[in-house]
């Protein structure tokens, strides 16, 4: 019967996906059971900062400047219209800070560092890296994995600001520079309209959100990705489609918390 | 007093879900010796040093390891016990985003309290016993497959374990690699007083160096002897593995239906 077999493989589809996310969850809470070798060993952990952090740098400035200035350009044509040119600032300031910072800078962390890591502790795997560590009575979880989790959690909040910081200036460039908008306005009421508390503590408490989440996942698929060819390359695609499907629907559940549609 | 042997396995049982991989295993490896396990791919030789290891838990019977039974043990215990033993991976499996002293010194550094002055006096005196001194600022990557796994020998050797274990050591080595690092565990085995296991399917080159081989097959022992006994073995089996023969009670042909009927030829 097709419909019955059909019907089965949904079901064992089912059944796989919530196995796996109880084994990333489980994954997850061993991960900060054993934290305390990345935080007393503090120099494991600047090595991983700077593989993630540092070096998925270039890539969110640039793209961060780019989105900066496509806002400028965007929001100067839509706030021409109705005659409110000077809340440039404002508009490429709050969609900044609010939402393409961290969203962006997420994604972007996601295909650039996840991917990374993802193909580095899948291959640790298949070449018995990781087993050879659990024979010298290492623990590869305090020793892999939570040094590489600290590094993501702590580099993405500090990657979405820069985006933002950077955009806000490609915003200015295109905005005041190219197009002729007061650059008095421009930042006086972008530092009036932009809360704090409100935008940019929210903005931050969503990179750290999305800083968590992707790093579990990719660290996650890495560890338990087969260990041949097509696994690693299997688990490298998984975690970009994975983490940037989370970012995307963990960003309209924060977004409905945060904001609420005020 | 300790007894004579460091590791006793008395009527080891292993079955992946319900397919039987080890059936009744019974050896000993005695102190200071050099022993082998020989059999075919497959035949669950890696199965059995991953029971020692205490990677895996049997379904019956027990490895007892200095006098312990690993599977009894908590992590802790395991862990314990684990530094005391060293094991040497197939293909080295050397941490890759590590330089060659990195990977020697990680044990000491991990385990140990040694300031890092005497650290780098014993990862140099290590790696000059494997004749890579000049190797230790390199990555694993700018290795050769015969200097990796003798790197990996100097990592494996770091805390100078009791016992060392050795998973296909020789796979995959030109013919002159192959005679340095059988002469290594060889000479390490010596040097170190330890007790040696090394899991094979190079009969010429293991039986140069061991004292005792066990041959395996389908999980269970099927021969065992000093190397002299097993070159004179008038065993199917043994011979037709030590002299590389094509037919025998392992058969060139993988069970198959007719083969005339395969060939649409039959009735």
């Amino acid at each position: 019967m097709p419909v019955a077999k059909n019907l089965r493989s949904i079901g064992r589809r089912v059944v796989s996906a919530v196995w796996r996310v109880g084994l990333a969850t489980r994954f997850f809470l061993l991960t900060l059971a054993y934290s305390g070798t990345s935080f007393r060993r503090f120099h494991l952990t600047i090595k991983e900062l700077f593989s993630t952090g540092v070096m998925s740098l270039i890539i969110i400035i640039v793209a961060g400047l780019f989105v900066g200035m496509v806002l400028g350009l965007q929001g100067y044509e839509t706030l021409k219209r109705y005659g409110s040119e000077s809340a440039l600032g404002v508009m490429v300031a709050l969609g900044l800070v609010r939402e393409l910072g961290p969203v962006v800078a997420a994604l972007l962390f996601a295909s650039r560092a996840g991917s990374a890591m993802t193909a580095e502790i899948g291959l640790m795997k298949a070449t018995e890296q990781i087993t050879a560590m659990e024979m010298m009575a290492v623990n590869p979880i305090a020793r892999i994995v939570a040094p590489r989790f600290w590094a993501g959690v702590i580099s993405m909040p500090l990657l979405a600001a820069m985006f933002s910081a950077v955009g806000v200036f490609g915003g200015y460039f295109v905005g005041v520079i190219q197009i002729g908008v007061d650059e008095g306005s421009f930042w006086s009421q972008m530092q009036a309209a932009v809360d704090f508390r409100e935008d940019i503590l929210n903005g931050v408490i969503k990179s750290f959100v999305f800083g968590t989440v992707v790093t579990v996942i990719a660290l996650f698929e890495g560890y338990d990705a087969p260990p041949t060819a097509e696994g690693v390359s299997g688990a490298t695609t998984r975690t970009v489609v994975t983490s940037s499907l989370a970012i995307l629907m963990l960003d309209f559940i924060l977004t409905a918390i945060m904001f609420r549609g005020n | 007093m300790p007894s004579k042997s460091l590791v006793e396995i008395r009527d080891l049982n292993f079955a992946y879900d319900k397919r039987p991989v080890l059936e009744g295993i019974n050896m000993d490896f005695p102190r200071g010796k050099l022993i082998a396990i020989m059999g075919l791919s497959g035949c669950g030789k890696t199965t059995l040093l991953r029971h020692i290891g205490g990677a895996l838990k049997p379904t019956k019977g027990y490895v007892k390891v200095d006098g312990q039974i690993i599977h009894e043990l908590d992590q802790s215990g395991l862990y314990a016990m684990r530094r005391k033993m060293g094991m040497l991976f197939q293909f080295g499996a050397l941490f890759t985003d590590m330089s060659v002293y990195d990977n020697v010194a990680f044990q000491m550094r991990e385990h140990t309290d040694l300031p890092e002055e005497l650290i780098h006096d014993l990862v140099l005196m290590k790696l000059h016993a494997v004749g890579l001194r000049g190797t230790h600022s390199l990555m694993p990557s700018e290795l050769s497959g015969g200097m990796a796994r003798r790197v990996a020998l100097a990592r494996t050797v770091a805390l100078d374990p009791m016992l060392i274990m050795y998973d296909e050591p020789f796979a995959g080595l030109d013919p002159i690699s192959l005679t340095v690092v059988g002469d290594l565990i060889r000479r390490l085995n010596n040097a170190l007083g330890a007790t040696s296991v090394v899991v094979t399917h190079d009969v010429q080159e293991s039986l140069k160096i061991v004292d005792y081989v066990y041959f395996m097959a389908n999980g269970v022992i099927v021969a065992e002897g000093t190397p002299d006994e097993i070159r004179s073995s008038e065993r199917d089996f043994v011979r037709q593995f030590v002299h590389g023969e094509m037919d025998g009670p392992v058969p060139f042909h993988y069970p198959g239906g007719d083969y005339r009927q395969d060939l649409a030829l039959g009735v």
